[in-house]
């Protein structure tokens, strides 16, 4: 416990030295204190650290010296009702009413209804509004864009229409279903979230999987990584009306799916990954089915991905498009592919090593122009890298019992639960009361951290750009609205 | 040109043989879930949001609430719920999802007003309304070339005022209430109603929360509802043409097989 004045050094010291926030939230104390809590990551050295201090209705902002706290900010503003004084665009992030405030206190510091939007003035600026209902099946969200002629100048964006209260429910609902709203946090990243989600709750049970049962779960996430950066790469095709690639891809992103259905009964992987492991085994003949089929796709997949990176005007229309520069990426802690593709080799597997990933590696990929390009050819490379790793686990997976026992949760204890999903970093910040219940379940989806990329990669782009610069950072809407 | 033509080859045609073949899925696939009344060798009391009604009471299974996990397949005290590897489930009305045992009432075609209207041409506008993502990612694999929406004449279109129906998705958001009214009141007349996932129908995963309502059907007139968590493109697909009547005859019906459930040990170490 810190006095806010050391805490705040303590954060943007921390950050100007080299870490990255993992997590900045409010979780209620008694009937007016809040307790604040700075999750810090040292990448280089594999460590993390945690602050915390209480505050009552108010406190210096961090934002303005170190912007990575921004999103953090507003929301704690918005759940908590707490004002971060100082903070240089305090709107709401969701726009709901609070639901994580001091049981004695009743105010509102962001009114959910009220929302202004950034107006840039002039006789030529025009202003676009795109969303919540998109032209296509695409989540909601609202796109405000600044243009000048065809030039965005500004974009702003407003999400929260997904807003389900996932937090909330986790911290309320028995343990059982519990594990299927965190199957349901973001549809794409179920092995993702589940996996981070059980590995909170192992650790606070003292449960250890089996290396068999990590085996698969490393599996499936690299299963999940596949389906979802094939299946981009297929919509970035369509997006430059690069027809044969597009339902190429689209069709092998399906056999990724199915490859997950065959093991869990589910084309997104709901079911499998459970506390204490996993709950359907990988029987040995399944083992080489997977391999067999696993081996077509990568030879069906390395023609089409050789069509998309050979063709010439295909590589005109992505290169120079959406660039997040190397130094925006560790100003505001971007993670994922969206910092790989900048120079910037973030990887939980890497960086943080568990389960699998600390017996068998998988080489970092990175790119340095920052653009549609550079992210398209990472993932692409991740897929690679993926399928081989999936490959080498099906032959040489150990013997074991797929779960063990996850007993009781230790009371009084802070879990830090990470893993890489497809799109980065997904956390879960889980806090134990003195029965050993949950009190507070923070989550973070890799796209909480991006989303502010999408802003500052249009500006000086051609409006026209925007669908397929969205497409190459494809964030998720549910997973930052929660 | 020449790797074109090469890969293309490779490629070959995929389109799944559906509906006039048979659909195939993986031994562990979870479709249309059956109660085995009385077949439970041990009585729990498990609380199950799929099997309703209290001890002594008529049980039934709702559909519109399942959301299709190995835990739900569990003895409760009505009896057996287990899963069928059968796709198809997809339901006029709402209390078509409502079985003692899981026979559902499968989706009826429109009327002939209707048919005459949608029935080689139905143009669809999705809203989605606080939902995982999950649905709409099967959404857009209907119209991959193995589904292939499109050769049925159904199509997803930008603008409700050029659409003849609506696809919702999620579980209705209250911040997206506005917007699905808004898209819906747009949409001209006579229009049609698909609630997609279990979050459309009930809340799915949701429900409870104060974020977000108990399912389209409350406030808008449904006229398909298509279970799952996410449904599987089949599933939708088989619920779209029955609608439009656009289902082969079916032949001799065939019990599906039961899904493949994990081992009880796994089952059975539950929850901290
Ligand atoms: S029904 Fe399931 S898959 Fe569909 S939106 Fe709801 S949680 Fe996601």
């Amino acid at each position: 416990m810190e006095s806010i004045e050391a805490y705040r050094e303590t954060v943007v010291n921390a950050v100007a030295g080299g870490q990255r926030l993992v997590a900045l939230f409010g979780t209620p104390e008694d009937a007016d204190r809040t307790r604040l809590l700075a999750i810090l990551a040292n990448d280089e050295r594999g460590e993390l650290g945690a602050t915390s201090t209480f505050v009552r209705d108010r406190y210096p902002s961090l934002t303005p010296e170190c912007p990575a706290a921004h999103s953090f900010e507003r929301e704690i503003a918005e759940q908590c009702a707490i004002l971060p004084e100082g903070h240089p665009w305090m709107k709401p992030l969701r726009r709901h009413l609070p639901d994580h405030r001091a049981s004695g206190r009743c105010e509102v510091v962001l009114d959910p209804d009220v929302y202004e939007f950034f107006r840039v003035e002039g006789e030529e600026v025009h202003e676009v509004a795109v969303g919540p209902v998109h032209a296509s099946v695409i989540e909601p969200g609202h796109f405000r864009f600044q243009v000048h002629g065809e030039q965005v100048l500004f974009l702003e964006i407003m999400l929260g229409y997904q807003h389900r209260g996932v937090e909330h429910l986790l911290e309320t609902v028995n343990p059982a279903r519990a594990m299927l709203v965190a199957e349901s946090i973001a549809g794409d990243t179920v092995i993702g979230h589940a996996g981070a989600h059980c590995g909170a709750i192992e650790a606070l049970a003292r449960s250890r999987k089996t290396p068999h049962a990590q085996g698969i779960r490393g599996i499936a996430l690299e299963l999940e990584r596949m389906a979802n950066h094939v299946g981009d790469l297929g919509a970035l095709s369509g997006d430059v009306a690069f027809q044969p690639a597009a339902a190429f891809f689209g069709r092998m992103r399906g056999e990724c799916l199915n490859l997950l259905m065959t093991l869990s009964g589910n084309r997104y992987g709901r079911g499998l990954v459970r506390p204490g492991g996993v709950l359907f085994d990988l029987p040995l003949t399944m083992r080489s089915e997977m391999r067999g089929r696993l081996e077509r796709l990568r030879d069906e997949l390395e023609p089409v991905a050789a069509l998309l990176f050979d063709n010439a005007s295909v590589q005109a229309r992505l290169e120079g498009v959406g660039t997040v520069s190397r130094a925006q990426c560790v100003e505001f802690g971007f993670v994922g592919p969206v910092a790989r593709a900048c120079e910037v080799a973030r990887d939980v597997r890497q960086d943080h090593p568990y389960g699998i990933f600390r017996f068998a590696h998988i080489p970092v990929t990175t790119a340095w122009a920052g653009d549609v390009h550079a992210r398209t050819l990472v993932r692409w490379h991740e897929v690679r890298r993926s399928l081989a790793f999936a490959l080498e686990q099906l032959a040489a997976l150990p013997a074991g019992a797929p779960r063990v026992s996850c007993g009781a949760l230790r009371p009084n204890e802070l879990v830090v639960s990470m893993e890489e999903g497809w799109r980065g970093e997904v956390a879960h910040v889980v806090i134990t009361d003195d029965r050993g219940e949950i009190r507070r379940h923070k989550v973070i989806d890799p796209s909480f951290h991006n989303w502010s990329a999408v802003s500052l990669a249009l500006p000086g782009n051609q409006i026209s750009d925007f669908p397929l610069c969205n497409k190459s950072f494809n964030l998720s809407y549910a997973g930052h609205d929660l | 040109m020449f790797e074109f033509l090469r890969t293309r080859l490779q490629q070959g045609k995929r389109t799944s043989p559906f509906p006039h073949g048979s659909a195939e899925f993986p031994a562990r696939f979870r479709g249309l879930p059956v109660l085995d009344v009385g077949h439970c060798a041990e009585q729990q009391e498990i609380p199950s949001a799929v099997v309703t009604g209290a001890r002594g009471e008529r049980r039934a299974i709702d559909l519109g609430a399942c959301l299709f996990s190995p835990e739900e397949a569990v003895c409760t005290p009505a009896g057996e719920l287990s899963y069928t590897r059968d796709h198809r489930m997809a339901t006029s009305s709402r209390e078509g999802l409502v079985s003692a045992s899981g026979e559902v009432a499968l989706a009826q075609a429109l009327n002939a007003r209707m048919l005459s209207m949608f029935g080689r041409s139905l143009r669809l506008r999705s809203v989605v309304a606080g939902s995982c993502g999950g649905c709409e990612a099967e959404l857009v694999a209907l119209g991959n070339v193995v589904f292939d929406l499109a050769r049925f004449g159904v199509q997803f279109v930008a603008s409700p005022r050029h659409a003849d129906g609506l696809v919702v998705t999620g579980a209705v958001s209250r911040n997206m209430r506005v917007a699905l009214g808004k898209t819906y009141d747009a949409m001209p007349a006579p229009r049609i109603v698909i609630a997609v996932g279990a979050c459309a129908i009930t809340g799915g995963p949701f429900r409870g929360s104060e974020a977000v309502g108990d399912g389209l059907s409350v406030e808008w007139p449904v006229d398909l509802y298509v279970p799952g968590c996410p449904p599987h493109p089949l599933t939708m697909l088989d619920g779209l043409l029955r609608l439009l009547n656009r289902l082969p005859p079916e032949r001799q019906p065939v019990a599906p097989a039961p899904s493949e459930l994990p081992g009880p040990e796994a089952l059975a170490q539950g929850y901290p």
